[in-house]
């Protein structure tokens, strides 16, 4: 065993790479969330937005263009799960569910025949000089642009949250969709649009993993990283920076994990795989043992009675 | 003078009911008018057509003159038109200024928010701290957030509808001072209420409607309690009479029983204890959420306390199921009727059966016999007036006031030793109100022991021998009912909360 071989730079940059997919993708659904809304589809909308952002990436030969279509593709699925849960008022759970087996079979069908290709690669940034320093250089100033898209995403959430009066209605549709509607909010409207992001955040988030992360597409590539993101939610309380510390930690010990196993450290492979998924968790509810709790709608269905 | 708000002939239909048919009256600049009803008879309806939530179907409104038809509460608003909903309509996870906020078209920065909404408290007597966390708020301080919400957009018209059914009769006395402040400066106020007595004390004009049309208009300050209750259920009213008799032998009695409460929201219960006699009422007052769910909780065996907390005829039961309880003769009544007291998918003849299985023969050696279960529920149906199609209908089917006439009629026909009821008369008319509260007084007079929760105040000086309140899980001095004055009952559920009186 050669711990030496761990070189905690590269960790550290690495680490930001494996935690963005599932950072994007929680915290779109967290906006779903604090809007009342329980999507359990996230997974489904991923593998879509990752199959559309490659076959896109792929034919055009633009990264950029395949995150656009990955975001629409994401976006497109999650009006399924919103027409039937906020115009034919069906269960959320099941539509959830039903929305990620959609998904996986979707994306089967629209990945035909472009399994063992290579996607154009996504550039790194590159700055003169600060990308070259020592250390900073390489964990600030060396990322793709995603990485960056994905730590400006937590920050924007928290402040539309705080201190828009756009998240305060969101958040008052989430905690009292009775009250909302009274008060004269469109709650439909405004959960319809939080679902429309939650897919189209999903589906980045899905791209990331296909176009910079693997690189490839192949059959089922999330590998549940959108089952991660839904916990991710719950355990950061609902609030952004719990989720970009979930993420990193989450991201952290998937990289860790894998250098201890190239390392040839004396523990089963089996748990080094499952550490990520156990220490992330364990961390979030140590932490989410605070008095915060779920907004008060979450996954009822909002019918209007007058 | 030109009327504030001109109603003319505002007509509303849904599916198989016409809530409001053919409704004309007018507001005046400075009145406060109350608007009268049983529920179902149209107010809620009423009021949603003049703050833009619901279009009427016929008719129209005018305000000072000009035409208003509201197509949402936004213009509603805007108009001048301010509402204080009986509920729904506080975030209980968001502060006092954001739910303001949420009320208001263009609201200012929080912070000169928060400055506007400490000057407005003080204006009106009711101090609030606009950073405080609504789900912390007692239910008066609640109130004054919606109260002050409406203040700050300076409305013309302010609808208050049920504003005291969660004050105590302290809390209801700084709202009034502060309700006759905004008259004196010229405010207008709809102020819907089946409270008669408040009505008389504090409004100049009343409407009174009946299954959906006016039937009256009167002047409270010249009208009877008694006389506006009969124009609003349209026949004359039964009040129930019991034949006093010497108590018997202690049924129930609860020693120092403290438990916590199984939810987050919960109040704890501290130290209760009381006797209750055979041929005995014990009337328990208190706001909602003073540990009154968690005490019939106790009671019915849904949460488990120490076995000698709850002495049932000399029997500790504190640490036995509802079943047992039951078998003893122990039956309660929750509250909530749909989820709680009935299963709302399940028949009647299925709800009857759940509780009804034992005492009524219903089961026999694991098995059920339904045309008991049926035949019961017949009698439930016929002997309490309860109007539906049949025993095969679900529970979910039935308005609220007959399924609580259901409920409790239920347990009533099973002839129980000792009856625990929890709001038992919520959402009920005024004639099958008395109904069952002459049936609770009937089980009385037979010998058993009763138990009445309850946050209507006359509905308890009505039925209980005895009276005691409920306030933060302690129960108050157990006293005679007879002579209690609204004062003393007052300070008994806890006064005004700790919230400060009003000085204006």
């Amino acid at each position: 065993m050669d711990l030496s071989a761990i070189n905690p730079v590269l960790l550290i940059a690495s680490l930001m790479v494996a935690a963005t997919a599932v950072m994007i993708a929680a915290i779109g659904e967290l906006i779903v969330e604090r809007a009342g809304v329980l999507n359990l589809g996230v997974e489904g909308m991923m593998i879509t937005g990752a199959i559309c952002g490659f076959a896109v990436a792929v034919q055009t030969g633009s990264p950029t263009a395949g995150f656009i279509a990955a975001a629409a593709g994401g976006a497109a699925l999650s009006m399924l799960f919103a027409f039937l849960t906020q115009f034919a008022l069906a269960n959320q759970v099941a539509s959830g569910l039903a929305l990620t087996l959609f998904g996986l079979g979707l994306s089967a069908l629209l990945g035909q025949g472009y399994q063992g290709i290579k996607p154009p690669s996504t550039p790194r940034l590159d700055i003169p000089v600060l990308s070259d320093l020592p250390w900073v250089g390489r964990i600030v100033f060396g990322h793709d642009l995603m990485v960056y898209f994905g730590l400006a995403l937590v920050a924007a959430t928290w402040a539309f949250l705080k201190y828009a009066r756009a998240g305060l209605v969101l958040r008052a549709v989430g905690e009292n969709h009775d009250a909302a509607h009274a008060l004269g909010y469109k709650v439909v409207r405004i959960r319809v649009l939080a679902i429309a992001f939650g897919g189209a955040m999903a589906g980045l988030g899905g791209a990331y993993i296909s176009l910079v992360r693997v690189p490839q597409w192949t059959e089922g590539m999330t590998a549940g990283i959108g089952w991660i993101a839904l916990a991710l939610v719950v355990f950061a309380s609902w609030k952004p920076w719990r989720v970009l510390l979930g993420a990193y930690l989450f991201g952290g010990v998937t990289v860790l994990q894998l250098n201890l196993q190239a390392a040839g450290i004396a523990i089963p492979v089996e748990y080094l795989s499952m550490s990520p998924y156990i220490i992330t968790i364990v961390v979030l509810v140590i932490m989410s043992a605070d008095k915060s709790r779920a907004p008060a709608s979450l996954g009822r269905i909002f019918h209007a009675t007058h | 003078m030109t009327a504030l708000l001109s109603i003319r002939g505002l007509t509303k239909a849904y599916p198989g009911v016409v809530a409001n048919d053919d409704v004309s009256f007018d507001i005046q600049p400075g009145e406060v008018h109350a608007l009268l009803g049983e529920n179902g008879a149209g107010k809620s309806t009423l009021v949603k057509m003049i703050y833009g939530l619901v279009k009427p179907d016929s008719g129209e409104m005018t305000m000072t003159g000009q035409p208003f038809a509201p197509g949402e509460p936004k213009a509603a608003r805007a108009a001048g038109v301010a509402m204080v909903f009986q509920h729904f309509s506080l975030f209980d996870a968001l502060n006092v200024a954001e739910n303001i906020a949420l009320g208001m078209a263009e609201p200012p920065a929080m912070r000169d928010l928060a400055a506007r909404i400490r000057e407005v408290s003080d204006q009106y007597g009711l101090p609030l701290d606009p950073w405080r966390v609504v789900g912390d708020l007692s239910a008066g301080e609640r109130q004054r957030v919606e109260i002050i919400r409406c203040l700050l957009q300076d409305p013309k018209l302010l609808i208050m509808d049920e504003p005291t059914s969660v004050l105590t009769p302290q809390e209801v006395e700084i709202l009034f001072e502060t309700l006759r402040k905004l008259k004196a400066e010229g405010t207008s106020i709809l102020y819907i209420s089946h409270k008669l007595e408040e009505i008389r004390a504090l409004c100049d004009e009343a409407t009174i409607l009946r299954l959906g049309r006016k039937v009256a208009t009167c002047t409270p300050r010249d009208t009877t309690a008694r006389e506006m209750a009969e124009l609003m259920v349209g026949a004359e009213l039964h009040v129930p009479t019991r034949d006093t008799r010497a108590p018997g032998a202690v049924r129930l009695a609860l020693k120092d029983l403290s438990v916590p409460s199984p939810s987050q929201f919960g109040t704890a219960l501290k130290g209760i204890s009381f006797e209750v006699r055979a041929g005995e009422v014990l009337g328990l007052a208190g706001v909602a959420g003073n540990g009154q769910d968690e005490l019939l909780g106790v009671l019915s065996g849904e949460i488990r306390a120490g076995a000698g907390m709850v002495v049932l005829d000399g029997t500790p039961v504190g640490a036995t199921g509802p079943a047992i309880r039951r078998r003893m003769g122990l039956l309660t009544a929750p509250e909530e009727r749909l989820g709680h007291a009935a299963a709302p998918d399940m028949s009647l003849t299925e709800n009857a059966a759940l509780t009804g299985a034992e005492r009524r023969g219903i089961a026999s050696a694991g098995f059920l016999n339904w045309g008991r279960a049926r035949s019961f529920a017949r009698e439930i149906i016929d002997r309490f007036d309860v109007r539906t199609p049949g025993t095969e209908n679900a529970a979910r089917s039935l308005s609220g006031g007959n399924l609580q006439k259901f409920v409790i009629g239920r347990e009533v026909l099973q002839d129980p030793q000792v009856l625990v009821v929890n709001q038992p008369t919520w959402g009920v008319d005024a004639a099958a109100a008395a109904t069952i509260r002459q049936a609770i007084l009937d089980l009385a007079t037979g010998g058993a022991a009763v138990v009445v929760i309850s946050q209507d105040l006359d509905e308890l000086m009505e039925v209980s021998d005895r009276f005691a309140a409920l306030n933060e899980g302690r129960l108050s001095d157990i006293r005679p009912a007879q002579g209690l004055s609204v004062e003393e009952i007052g300070l008994m559920m806890g006064g005004s909360h700790g919230m400060e009186v009003a000085h204006v």
